[in-house]
């Protein structure tokens, strides 16, 4: 039996390839049509991690070295879902970001802006049962980059999700409510949609908040999903 | 009904701080099947090298078979490979990968899918991943291969093609385009 495929992307919902905004997609973007490849085998599949691709402290950024980082500590949770809003567990989520001066600890980043010893930046963590996790970690800064005059990045976290398949890889990013950076950032703008803009933001959350430690934001994810699933599909062929 | 969030480049930076151990070092001594040694480069749209790309591999095991609970074909799982590799490309925008050939794999209907590897690049400058398939040139299974056979400009599917090194046995080269006259096929999952 074949496998059931998954959705197709949702016409208007992601970046082009070419967005001359943000000038490096130039010369880095196919002109040529996508082909459409057909959900086999090889695409329904994908790498499933466990906890032998974790390290302890990997999900507490703010823990990571001998002293806490500078800058405002925060907590980052939510869920992991697919199109169908059903839970996506035990995925590995890895992120990424900035110190709090909005300098990256990378040898090519060689920003005008102090490192801080005490942060490196990276953190991962399996979901749970529910599709849920949880890290803290700092605020990150802001950051001028060379795209065009007077560029600055927004405040953001990379976030990396696997999810069940091939198919389902996801690398977004997250960004926070009224930051008025983000309407001038390409990167951002170049999500179509005003709905899906508003989905790659964090919002605040009382509930999250740690109290004397540090505040809450929520951040869900959306991975592709599939039409049915296979039990669905089997019960039909019966 | 919620949308697949929204993608992203995965910037510069991503390298030095989520280190991935083994990257490259897909298959041990002891995993079944051909050892073969992968050199792929990877250019932008005028032939530049690209230096700061990531790219990610899945493949089939020596026997055909994915390690994931969706692949229950009779063929053996192999507890020394899982099939998935993650590098990044170097000053000259080329990486290494050691690993197995992978084996034919079953496709859509009654159809068999030549041995190949998916491929995803990451980037900055690419907003969305890129996916590509690797193929191996003068594999005769590729005749027949549902998937190339999709590809309508025929000389096109030689941008699939890893080629065999003229003098080491078991190593191949595979150059990825991102764009350019000869620009590598890429496909929507």
């Amino acid at each position: 039996m074949d496998p059931i495929p998954y959705r197709r992307e949702t016409p208007g919902t992601q970046p082009p390839g070419l967005w001359p905004d943000y000038r490096s997609t130039v010369l880095r973007s196919p002109r040529k049509p996508l082909i459409a490849l057909p959900h086999t085998l090889s695409e329904v599949t994908g790498p499933i991690f466990g906890q032998d691709r974790l390290q302890s402290n990997d999900a507490d950024l703010t823990s990571q070295h001998k002293e806490r980082p500078i800058g405002d500590r925060m907590i980052v949770a939510g869920r992991v879902l697919d199109e169908n809003g059903r839970p996506v567990a035990g995925t590995l989520i890895e992120i990424w970001q900035a110190n709090s001066a909005g300098r990256y600890f990378h040898p090519r980043d060689s920003r005008d802006a102090p490192l801080d010893p005490n942060f490196t930046g990276g953190g991962r963590t399996l979901t749970d049962e529910a599709g849920r996790y949880r890290f803290i970690t700092i605020k990150p800064g802001y950051y001028p980059w060379q795209n065009h005059e007077n560029a600055w990045r927004p405040a953001h976290i990379h976030f990396s999700v696997f999810g069940s398949s091939f198919v389902t890889r996801l690398i977004c990013q997250m960004y926070f409510e009224d930051d008025p950076m983000l309407r001038y950032d390409p990167i951002y703008m170049s999500v179509p949609s005003e709905a899906g803009r508003k989905q790659l933001l964090a919002k605040f959350d009382y509930e999250l908040t740690m109290p004397g430690f540090g505040l809450g934001y929520r951040f869900d994810i959306v991975l592709r999903g599939r039409d049915a699933t296979p039990f669905e599909a089997d019960d039909h062929a019966h | 009904m919620p949308i697949e969030s929204g993608w992203a480049t995965v910037g510069p930076f991503f390298h030095a701080v989520l280190p991935w151990k083994d990257g490259g070092a897909m298959a041990r001594p002891e995993t079944k099947g051909e050892p073969i040694t992968i050199i792929g480069c990877i250019l932008d749209a005028e032939e530049q090298p690209i230096n700061d790309a990531m790219i990610e591999l899945w493949q089939a095991n020596a026997a055909g078979r994915y390690n994931h609970p969706e692949d229950t074909q009779p063929g053996e799982l192999d507890p020394s490979f899982q099939g998935f590799g993650r590098v990044t490309s170097d000053a000259q925008g080329c990486f290494t990968v050691n690993t197995i050939k992978p084996g034919p794999v079953r496709g859509l209907g009654n159809s068999w899918q030549a041995p190949h590897i998916e491929v995803s690049v990451f980037a900055r400058g690419v907003l969305k991943r890129l996916v590509t398939r690797l193929y191996f040139e003068g594999e005769p299974a590729n005749e027949h291969d549902p998937v190339l056979s999709l590809v309508e400009e025929t000389q096109r599917r030689e941008t699939l093609m890893a080629k065999p090194d003229p003098k080491e046995r078991g190593r191949w080269h595979f150059t990825l385009r991102l764009g350019g006259p000869q620009e590598t096929v890429f496909f929507e999952v």
